[in-house]
């Protein structure tokens, strides 16, 4: 593949990831008002389009046409860079994730991810770690005691569960020897005893998968864990002096990054695309992208129930689960990971 | 000019740009948000240089973790901007000698080495893997000496922090 036809093929895979991953946000917004609302015993949005399948285009015009206020006494530079570093650091770790195999186009075999490098495990975490910033310095250069206590919040949780969440996928490390994400995907490929897939969440590391759960939402500042903008208490927490398209790039960070969580949830613990596959070699070729979609779209599904279920912590309750239950939890599933792997 | 070349001043110039406004922001988060810069320019750099898992780390723990840290404590602090002050007559003592000797070792350093060829990409261990061998094996002994260490420091920080016992029956 010579360079121009690397940088053509490079651009057209980051525009289609980009357009599909800002699709499905919107999606993913309209699924929970559906879900929610059904479970609440309403409808949900209804009126525009069928199902209200077009409330997603009309909640996009609002934000476009509402007033953008800047509030008086806030510190205008990071005020302004705030919701742009949340949504691309949101944005950007949804480079390193392949969503299949490769398929064949114009003679080129195209891998399905936008690039393959050699330790995306760890650029996600380190592109996660660095989202943050926009939370917290929202909070801070609002000058706002509400959006200040929402900012302090959200990086003291997302600090302590970062620990937790990183030490619950060394054990999947320790069982594919690699941090390629497209490795760990083949390495659960099969299955044993006939009928059980090989994934990874039936080979070991079943406790790993819930406390990457569990740490994933907090990380995602989502309900039971939502305490950076606990409604009760903090009125919107760090996006309370935010309007118009600012407070709608907060908005699509927090669900690009629940995107980012169960593609990558899927491909750690679910097998990625290994499903199984059957029919004319186009179904076959189709297939794995099928599965994986289907995949994701079940923790989706999940965050959204779980959002419908669950009651908010309290904040004391939220740091000594993370330090004194799941961390523990996490070294004590690596040590015996590690015990097992080696005999 | 290779496109590599072109990448490593693009990334230098990013680091030294944003170390020179560290110094000269008056505001501290202005400070915390350039030296976050330059933690992410140098793991460009180690990049460059073949050595993945360095750049990585050097993203998770300096930009991502450390200098959360430090962001979460001068928002805590609430730190106005600094005050303009004339300047200590001990800087001006200390400080210019210090800059000169300190210029005049630098440059006899790089003039001694000049000539000397660049390590190429991948010549030094860089892979995850290359790092674990060395870690876990050759150099076992001195990496766990290391975090027995850290984890002294750990125990006197929590120590330290902690609040002193109230005596029975009294609440704070």
């Amino acid at each position: 593949m010579s360079v121009g036809v690397f940088i053509l093929v490079s651009v057209i895979k980051s525009l289609i990831v980009l357009i599909v991953l800002l699709t499905a946000v919107a999606y993913t917004v309209w699924l929970e008002r559906k879900v929610v609302g059904h479970m609440q015993n309403r409808w949900g949005p209804t009126r525009v389009g069928p199902f209200g399948l077009l409330q997603p285009a009309a909640d996009g015009l609002k934000f476009l046409f509402k007033e953008d206020l800047t509030p008086p006494h806030v510190y205008k530079p990071l005020f302004l860079a705030a919701p742009m570093m949340a949504l691309i650091f949101a944005l950007t770790s949804i480079a390193v994730i392949p969503f299949g195999n490769s398929i064949p186009i114009f003679g080129y075999s195209i891998p399905l991810e936008i690039t393959d490098v050699n330790i995306g495990l760890l650029v996600i975490l380190g592109v996660t770690s660095m989202g943050v910033y926009g939370v917290a310095l929202a909070g801070w250069s609002s000058n706002n005691k509400y959006s200040l206590l929402g900012g302090l919040r959200a990086s003291a949780q997302m600090i302590s569960y970062e620990i937790a969440l990183g030490l619950s996928l060394v054990g999947v490390l320790i069982q594919s020897g690699s941090f390629s994400l497209r490795n760990i995907v083949e390495a659960q490929a099969g299955r044993f005893l006939w009928i059980i897939p090989r994934w990874n969440i039936f080979h070991g590391q079943f406790i790993g998968f819930f406390i990457y759960l569990m740490a994933a939402y907090a990380e995602t500042n989502r309900i039971p864990f939502d305490l950076p903008e606990a409604e009760t208490e903090l009125v919107a927490g760090y996006h309370t002096e935010y309007s118009s398209m600012k407070f709608a790039m907060f908005f699509m960070a927090e669900y690009a990054n629940m995107i980012t969580v169960a593609c990558l949830a899927t491909i750690l613990f679910f097998g990625g695309w290994n499903g199984p596959l059957a029919g004319p070699p186009i179904v076959r070729a189709l297939l794995p992208l099928v599965w994986f979609v289907a995949k994701v779209f079940c923790f989706l599904f999940l965050y959204i129930w779980v959002r419908g279920t669950l009651p908010r912590f309290r904040y004391d309750q939220l740091m000594s689960f993370g330090w004194k239950f799941l961390l523990p939890l996490a070294i004590a599933n690596l040590v015996i990971t590690a015990i097992v792997v080696a005999w | 000019m290779s496109f590599h070349l072109l990448l490593f001043l693009a990334f230098g110039a990013v680091c030294a740009g944003g170390a020179i406004n560290l110094l000269a922001q008056r505001h501290p988060i202005n400070s915390a948000l350039s030296l976050i810069a330059v933690m992410a320019a140098l793991s460009g750099e180690y990049l460059l240089l073949g050595a993945e898992f360095v750049a990585a780390v050097q993203v998770i723990v300096y930009a991502g973790a450390i200098m959360v840290l430090f962001v979460f404590v001068i928002m805590l602090l609430n730190a106005g901007e600094e005050e303009e002050t004339k300047g200590s007559r001990v800087a001006i003592l200390f400080g210019v000698p210090g800059i000169l000797i300190g210029g005049v070792l630098m440059a006899w350093v790089v003039l001694r080495h000049s000539g000397t060829i660049a390590v190429g990409i991948g010549a030094l261990p860089g892979p995850p893997t290359d790092i674990a061998q060395l870690l876990f094996h050759d150099f076992l002994l001195p990496f766990e000496v290391t975090s027995v260490l850290i984890l002294i420091a750990i125990m006197g920080a929590v120590v330290l922090a902690s609040k002193p016992e109230l005596p029975a029956g009294k609440v704070d």
